[in-house]
């Protein structure tokens, strides 16, 4: 089967920092494939650069066998590519369902020609894609700041699958739930890609990971180490292999670059 | 972090960013040289004394903003504690003069309690800051507000002026007098001189100039060399890190903000040295405007942690130059504000073009 | 920030809904203060002087408010206004002098002005927006470059040849009433010596208002506020939402000139003359009026109509204070109190009221 996506040599560099090294991989439809490495790996600045937060330095990237370029999350998400940040990428003084609509606000039609914010739509249509994770939010109305870590992880979960991606990245998407919540996004996930949707996962959670990928890419030091199917490893594996097996150097890994 | 980097610099993106880190000096040296030509009597000893004796008190301002910029805050009311101080030493030596009190004591008195009243400023800038979490913008533009009315309501709008004769001769005396083949005498015009010889009198050094390089000598060690500078560079890289390294930023910060109004509050006295009058300030000479000008051109940022007085020293005589270039050359006074404007934005794309390579 | 957000007894949130409102109780027992005092503060006249004064602060408070939201400044609205007065009052009398007539002049001159105005608001959202300038350094800048050029263009004389009509928009109001005969609007009726006249509504006032009106309603309902706020509050997550945050940055900071020009122009029409430096006192008075409304300077909060409340305010203050006798110093003290006010009450009652305001 053809990818959904992939990513050719891709490269970025900060100053003289290479973050991202000629890395390779790809996602194919239905399919979940978890991202993993440790810190300073290079994960976050690799699935930027499908995000359109950065632009590569070099490498391609093709999206449905097409090769495209992504300049801006603009681009991104117009073809059709979500995704959940590490850091939320939430506006505090603003509410939960206007977070979720952000940017892509529904609006309606006053006095015939005026457009206005259709609240009462997106407060519906957000109350549905919360339930859907079934994390409970008092009152949508409220600035998220006053919500907790946990509600805050769902109203961006629920923005990022909220608008039909083809293609969903997550970065660390179960860092602040508590258990059951985190096995109710294990469920979605599953059934995302029973769906069709092409899911790259990135966690510090084995276990999680485990539970939900179909393969595993890892990255150290900016570099793709290895790739391995998920029934074809395990844990152990998967841990040195992110660590490093031979002997580490004296560098200091970079940290992660947001 | 930085284990790459050097390596892959070449010898000119080097030489750009030493040309960048430096570029106020050099623009500094290329105007003195341009004006030299435009400018009547620009390149000239007395001239040059000239600027430096209108730059002190911006160079007070713009001291005490460099300290309060660095902790990544602001001080927008510089320029009204200095018209407060000014006003109220005037008042005071006018009151002491008037009751007979002989000069050197009532300037002496005027001037002291001006600089003790002007910590008042700061000490409420600082507590508002750090106690109270308003931001620094804010609690100064409030406290500004304040120091400006109090200037007025003192003065009551104009003025104060009755001084004695001494005041202006002090600010505005040389350290050394030259009449050539002549005479020489120190700290005062030598005695005697009949009127078409003064023409011929050459000024070195104006006192003003001893008085602030020694003020601006102890902030530049202050900031360099002490844990007090230190400190204030680490809260402005990070209050957070500062603080969980046990530094008092409260303290710290008030101690920086206190400092901040007793720099305008002598820059306030001086004023009163050098014109001979106390005054408010009004909104249109955008002292603290141009002080923060100052620093920003020296290097500093406005996020804070950066920056330092020779930066900033530097900032200031590059305006000054500008201001008395342009008069000189004829130009419009109108284009220094131009000018300004210009150079300030110059200087942040500069700085952040070339962000510390070096 | 707690959790706990409705677990408080009626009498609690009573004053703690009370308290978020200070402002405006503020306003109203300050009034009533100053009317007790001076007896005549709010008759009918006394508030149409307040109203014909207050433009200037309406206008370039409204402009702060936009721009303290995204969380940047613009200092460069005195002089942007000052700039627009002076361009504005050169244009009418060169159009008259041109032969052009009166009302047309004044059309034509406005007209120009405003697509001039717009440049340094252009210029300020570009250097913010794609040069990464802070916002103040770039407003700073620009103060100064457009305080320079009025400077120059001012040289030689203004307000030569101004047309009489100018005055009379300027210093006209929205309805006269000659009571018992006739009702007429923006015009003033022609009566007889003695005769009673009573005007409504200064039109320096009803114009600033409508902006006020519109956009209220633009920064509250329509996408393009809720871009403004997203991009006060955390301008990645608006970036990587999608927005265009740099276009939007640049159209926010040519609104805020936009107003700056207009009350540059208004005060031409005023007092029928340009100056370079007209709008020196307003800026202050309009940063203090959006943050005793609650704005934040860090963005992501702020809304016009409390804005608006903080206008009031000074000019409530500023009004009853000249009432009185004080001369104008004593503004600046209490100003500066009712500032640094509103910001420790703005600490001590967190928004435990829900909603975006």
């Amino acid at each position: 089967m053809e990818y959904l996506l992939e990513v050719k040599n891709l490269t970025k560099r900060f100053g003289g920092l290479v973050a991202v090294n000629n890395v390779s991989m790809g996602v194919k439809e239905g399919e979940v494939v978890g991202l993993l490495g440790d810190n300073g790996a290079g994960k976050s600045t690799l699935i930027k650069m499908v995000s359109g937060v950065y632009r590569p330095d070099g490498g391609k990237i093709f999206f449905m066998g097409k090769e495209v370029i992504i300049d801006s999350p603009m681009k991104a998400i117009s073809i059709a590519i979500e995704t959940l940040y590490q850091d939320l990428a939430l506006a505090e003084n603003l509410n939960a369902y206007s977070n979720i609509f952000l940017g892509r606000e529904k609006l309606k039609k006053v006095l015939k020609f005026i457009n206005v914010l259709d609240n009462d739509y997106m407060i519906k249509e957000s109350k549905g894609v919360l339930d859907r994770l079934e994390i409970e939010i008092p009152s949508l109305r409220n600035r998220i700041s006053m919500l907790s870590g946990g509600q805050r992880q769902a109203v961006a979960i629920s923005r990022s699958i909220y608008w039909n991606a083809k293609l969903l990245i997550m970065d660390e998407p179960t860092a602040a739930l508590g258990v059951t919540e985190q096995k109710k996004v294990l469920d979605l996930i599953r059934l995302l890609r029973s769906q069709g949707i092409g899911i790259i996962v990135i966690s510090h959670q084995l276990y999680d990971v485990f539970s939900v990928a179909d393969r595993l890419v890892i990255m150290r030091r900016g570099e793709k180490v290895a790739e391995r199917n998920i029934k074809e490893t395990n844990p152990d594996e998967i841990v040195s292999l992110i660590v490093g097996a031979e002997k580490v150097s004296e560098k200091i890994c970079p940290a992660d670059r947001d | 972090m930085n284990n790459n980097k050097n390596s892959t610099l070449s010898v000119s993106q080097r030489l750009q960013s030493i040309l960048a880190k430096n570029w106020a000096i050099l623009f500094t040296l290329i105007i003195i040289l341009i004006f030299s030509f435009t400018g009547k009597r620009f390149f000239q000893l007395a001239n040059f004394q000239n600027i430096l004796h209108l730059s002190t008190i911006y160079l007070l301002l713009t001291a005490s903003e460099t300290f309060v910029i660095i902790t990544g805050g602001i001080d927008l009311s510089v320029g009204f504690v200095m018209g407060l101080s000014s006003v109220l030493s005037a008042k005071i030596i006018e009151l002491l003069h008037a009751a007979n009190f002989p000069p050197a004591l009532s300037i002496s008195i005027g001037s002291i309690v001006a600089l003790i009243v002007c910590i008042i400023p700061g000490l409420i800038n600082g507590v508002l800051i750090t106690k109270y979490k308003v931001p620094p913008f804010i609690a100064t533009l409030g406290m500004m507000g304040i120091a400006n009315g109090m200037a007025l309501i003192i003065s009551e709008g104009f003025p104060v002026a009755y001084l004695p004769r001494v005041l202006p001769n002090i600010g505005n005396s040389y350290l050394i007098y030259i009449l050539p083949g002549k005479a020489i005498s120190f700290f005062s015009k030598p005695k005697g001189i009949a009127g078409e010889e003064i023409k011929e009198l050459i000024r070195i050094i104006p006192n003003s100039l001893i008085f602030i390089s020694i003020i601006i000598f102890i902030l530049w060690h202050i900031l360099k060399n002490t844990k007090f500078g230190q400190h204030t560079y680490a809260i402005g890289g990070s209050m957070d890190a500062a603080v969980r390294a046990g530094i008092n930023t409260n303290k710290h910060l008030i101690i920086i903000y206190v400092l901040s109004s007793f720099l305008a509050g002598l820059a306030g006295v001086f004023y009163v040295f050098q014109t001979g009058i106390g005054i408010y300030t009004s909104f249109g000479a955008m002292y603290e405007l141009l002080a923060i000008a100052g620093v920003v051109i020296g290097g500093a940022s406005l996020m804070g942690g950066k920056g330092g007085i020779i930066g900033s020293v530097i900032g200031v005589f590059l305006l000054g130059v500008i201001e008395n270039g342009l008069h000189l050359s004829g130009v419009d006074p109108f284009f220094r504000y131009i000018a300004v404007g210009l150079i300030l934005i110059v200087a942040v794309i500069i700085d952040q073009s070339f962000p510390d390579l070096l | 920030m707690s959790n706990m957000v409705t677990q408080r007894n009626g009498i609690h949130r009573f004053f703690l809904q009370l308290g978020s409102k200070w402002a405006i109780i503020f306003l109203i027992l300050g009034a009533i203060l100053f009317s007790i005092i001076s007896p005549g503060f709010l008759s009918f006249n006394g508030i149409q002087v307040i109203l014909i004064n207050s433009p200037f602060i309406l206008l370039l408070a409204l402009a702060e408010t936009f721009v303290i939201i995204t969380g940047g400044i613009d200092l460069s609205v005195g002089f942007v206004m000052g700039f627009a007065s002076v361009v504005s009052a050169k244009l009418i009398a060169l159009f008259v002098v041109m032969g052009m007539n009166d009302l047309f002049s004044i059309i034509t001159g406005i007209v120009i002005t405003l697509v001039i105005g717009i440049i340094p608001g252009f210029v300020n959202g570009v250097l913010v927006a794609r040069l990464k300038v802070p916002p103040f350094i770039a407003t700073f800048s620009m103060l100064g470059i457009t305080h320079g050029i009025s400077e120059l263009l001012i040289k030689g004389v203004v307000a030569k040849n101004m047309p009489v009509l100018a005055g009379k928009i300027g210093n006209g109001s929205l309805i006269y009433i000659v009571p018992g005969k006739t009702v007429s609007f923006f015009i003033k009726p022609l009566i007889q010596r003695g005769g009673n006249l009573i005007e409504i509504l200064p039109t320096v006032f009803v114009i600033p208002f409508i902006f006020i009106l519109i956009f209220a309603f633009i920064l509250k309902r329509t996408k393009f506020g809720q871009h403004t706020y997203a991009v006060g509050g955390n301008i990645d997550a608006a970036i990587r939402a999608g927005i265009d945050v740099k276009n939007h940055l640049i159209k926010i900071y040519m609104l805020s000139s936009l107003f700056a020009t207009i009350a540059g122009i208004l005060y031409v029409l005023r007092y029928i003359t340009g100056k370079a430096d007209a709008g020196t006192g307003f800026l202050l008075d309009g940063i203090v009026a959006v943050v005793i409304g609650g704005a934040s300077l860090y963005g992501g909060i702020g809304s016009v109509w409390k804005t608006i409340i903080g206008c009031f305010i000074i000019l409530v203050l500023e009004n009853g204070l000249r009432m009185l006798g004080f001369p104008t110093f004593y503004k600046y003290i209490l100003v500066g109190i009712v500032l640094i006010f509103a910001v420790l009450v703005d600490k001590l009652f967190p928004e435990l009221i829900h909603k975006e305001d």
